[in-house]
């Protein structure tokens, strides 16, 4: 049981990953009619505007006082930190906190970005074959890569989650089950935020008249348009709020994985069957589907799983992608119409 | 064996022949001559025909050819291990291994077209790679990659001679492959000109019509009474034997096998190559993956001093300045030159550089005519 609760949990982080990716793929799909190689690397962005934050935070003051001596007998140098010399308490609290703080940092950015993306690129390859919508975002996606690696090397950067959520929970408590089902606090909170994230975007999508003309232009655009309402710009907002929600996945994932230039490929190419597998188009297949292949992979890693069944781990998401197109041509929540071949 | 190609066809061969026959001397003013260089041209030429057989005739975007590289190279090396460091037996090896999975991913893969076809072969793909990175490492030796050893059995070897000092190299027999000398680039430059040749027999031969039709319109197809995917399985499965091809080819130039060969950057680069040179043309692809090749050869090999060797002549602020601009291009970051690359050409000239220079041709033609415009392709493109 304990074991069994514990995948789950495993599950539900990288799960929560996976799913605000797939949502932006879906949504820029559902809306722009658009395949998006690029949203793996708007992850990523996300993640590096986490590191760059960080690396503001850390800007030090090197004064070097002449009275006191290091062990080596050389001027002890004092590093403080010029956050910590202005803000005082707030300042530590602010370092400490620098990978929540950096999402208010994340979001213009990857808002600018994403529309700029759009108006700049992705726009004129509305009416374009997929193929060439895959493959100009594909390149758009290796030179993102590449600039990010130029400026920040090819090696991941660890970023600490904050002091208080350090350790580890005993979800077992919450549960009435004691001291069990020990689990990294940042994990959880990174699905509790998933949750959040995915909540706000259906309910921005749900209940405000802006989301429903969006929503509308998913359905029909020309007649949205015939109405009178300018559905491009609405879709390209949409286009930067998908860019949004995939940079502060990303930055919010820094804790788990330690960032690096092409880590957004590797959860593009997941994200990517995640929404195959959930339907394309259908927002709530996407998120269903990321969660429950978050879970299924951290089952088939389970040593047990593994004895029987050498290497599942490493395929298991791509065998339930090969299953499910072959039996269910429409995904788990596919929409009639949409992609139909 | 010429029969039923039109004369044009027969002196694109034997230009393409002689060309790739000299490109030693050839290729000497821009510094490629050199044959390590030159059978990459070949091979990727040959990998990226195949994939052109693919893509270029069925529309049929294959994100995953990479895995059938990966695995012929994996059975070549194999066959130098246990058999024999003549490369005949390993390159038929390749291409039954490259042709058993061509088969089973593509039975399942063609089930979908579209973009559900290329997630499914980059899903194969990752699985392969994945799967030689961690399970299969008896059979790959994981990261480090498959390489020969003194201890391997080499069983129709050693009945033949004592082993020698040393590792042996790979041998057409007894013409050396594997050194980096001309015996490698015209190995692999004559098994190139056949390809060509058999890929050039597709295009022109009803089958390729076929294929052709499936593109411009699958369903008209189906109405007509044709299954469709036969034909599509058939030219999957010839691509995925080219790709094992080159995979063996590259093992025989250099008998070692490693699993990011199989990864899906790698997919994307035979893609690319494919693009850059025209897609459903026939020198397209050997083009493409030439020129990609060549500038990453040139350029990965740039840095910084290079630069500033080049622009000495201007003011040191500008100097600098732009130095440290296009450092960003060279060396490491050749990557991002070539997704540059890949976003302009998507941009504005899909058709690739054939494309480009059929333009040119006709902009150069019609000068000479005084505006009696020639029609731009020969070959009416089909409709996307």
């Amino acid at each position: 049981m304990d074991a069994i609760l514990l995948q789950i949990l495993n599950g539900l982080d990288k799960g929560g990953a996976y799913a605000l990716i797939a949502l932006g793929l879906t949504l820029v799909f559902g809306t722009l009619g658009v395949v998006n190689f690029a949203h793996g690397a708007l992850f990523m962005l996300g993640a590096f505007c986490a590191v760059t934050f960080n690396k503001l935070l850390n800007l030090e003051s090197v004064v070097i006082d002449p009275t006191q001596k290091t062990a080596w007998g050389t001027p002890l140098e004092v590093r403080t930190p010029y956050i910590e010399a202005w803000l005082g308490d707030f300042g530590k609290y602010l370092h400490d906190y620098s990978v929540p703080a950096s999402i208010l940092l994340a979001i213009p950015v990857m808002l600018i970005i994403g529309i700029v993306m759009e108006r700049g690129l992705i726009r004129y390859f509305y009416k374009r074959p997929h193929a060439d919508q895959i493959l100009v975002t594909f390149g758009l996606a290796i030179v993102i890569q590449e600039i990010i690696k130029h400026f920040f090397g090819a090696n991941p950067i660890p970023q600490p989650a904050p002091m208080a959520f350090g350790g580890t929970a005993y979800v077992g408590e919450f549960l009435g089950m004691g001291q069990t089902l020990a689990y990294p606090w940042w994990r959880i909170i990174y699905f509790l935020f998933s949750l959040g994230i995915i909540g706000a975007v259906f309910a921005f999508l749900q209940f405000t008249t802006y989301g429903m003309v969006v929503r509308a232009g998913m359905r029909d655009r020309e007649t949205v348009g015939l109405l009178g309402i300018d559905i491009e710009r609405r879709f390209t907002v949409v286009f930067g709020l998908a860019a949004v929600v995939a940079g502060v996945a990303g930055v919010m994932y820094t804790p788990i994985l330690p960032p690096d230039y092409h880590m957004g490929m590797e959860f593009l190419v997941l994200s990517f069957v995640v929404v195959v597998v959930g339907g394309m188009g259908s927002l709530g297949g996407a998120v269903a589907a990321g969660f429950l292949l978050g879970i299924l992979q951290s089952f088939a890693s389970m040593n047990e799983v593994k004895a029987i069944i050498p290497g599942i781990d490493q395929i298991i998401i791509y065998l339930v992608a090969v299953v499910i197109l072959l039996t269910l041509p429409r995904g788990l929540m596919g929409r009639k119409g949409v992609m139909e071949d | 064996m010429f029969k039923g190609l039109s004369r044009n066809d027969l002196i694109l061969l034997v230009g393409f022949t002689a060309f790739v026959l000299l490109m030693p001397i050839i290729l000497k003013p821009v510094g490629a001559a050199y044959p390590a260089l030159m059978q990459k041209f070949c091979i990727f030429g040959i990998f990226a025909i195949g994939f052109n057989i693919l893509f270029g005739l069925t529309g049929y975007l294959s994100f995953g050819h990479a895995a059938f590289l990966g695995v012929g190279s994996y059975a070549a090396v194999w066959s130098f291990k246990l058999f024999t460091m003549n490369i005949i037996p390993a390159i038929f090896l390749s291409l039954f291994f490259a042709a058993i999975f061509a088969v089973v991913i593509g039975y399942v893969s063609l089930r979908r077209s579209g973009i559900y076809f290329s997630i499914l072969t980059l899903a194969f793909a990752q699985m392969c790679y994945n799967l030689a990175y961690s399970v299969l490492t008896p059979l790959t030796n994981g990261e480090t990659g498959l390489q020969l050893t003194l201890r391997d059995p080499r069983w129709i070897d050693a009945m033949f001679h004592e082993p020698g000092a040393g590792l042996p190299r790979a041998t057409l027999f007894g013409l050396d492959t594997s050194g980096g000398g001309l015996g490698g680039f015209y190995l692999c430059a004559v098994i190139l000109i056949i390809c060509f040749y058999i890929s050039m027999r597709i295009f022109r031969s009803p089958f390729g019509m076929m294929l052709r039709a499936i593109k411009s319109n699958q369903n008209r197809m189906r109405y007509t009474g044709f299954n469709t995917r036969p034909y599509l399985l058939a030219a999957f499965v010839i691509s995925g034997m080219y790709a094992g091809l080159a995979g063996s080819l590259m093992a025989a130039t250099d008998p070692l096998a490693g699993a990011e060969r199989m990864q899906w950057t790698a997919s994307g680069e035979v893609v690319l190559m494919t693009i850059l040179g025209g897609v459903g043309t026939l020198v397209g692809p050997v083009v493409g993956a030439a020129v990609i090749k060549y500038f990453e050869n040139i350029f990965s090999s740039f840095g910084p001093d290079t630069l500033h060797g080049v622009f000495s002549f201007l003011p040191d602020t500008i100097e600098d300045a732009l130095v440290s601009f296009l450092s960003l291009f060279v060396g490491e970051g050749w990557n991002l030159t070539l997704g540059v690359i890949f976003v302009l050409l998507v941009i504005f000239m899909p058709g690739g550089i054939i494309e480009g220079l059929r333009r040119l041709w006709v902009i150069f033609t019609r000068k000479r005519d005084g505006g009696d415009a020639i029609p731009a392709a020969t070959h009416p493109q089909p409709a996307e």
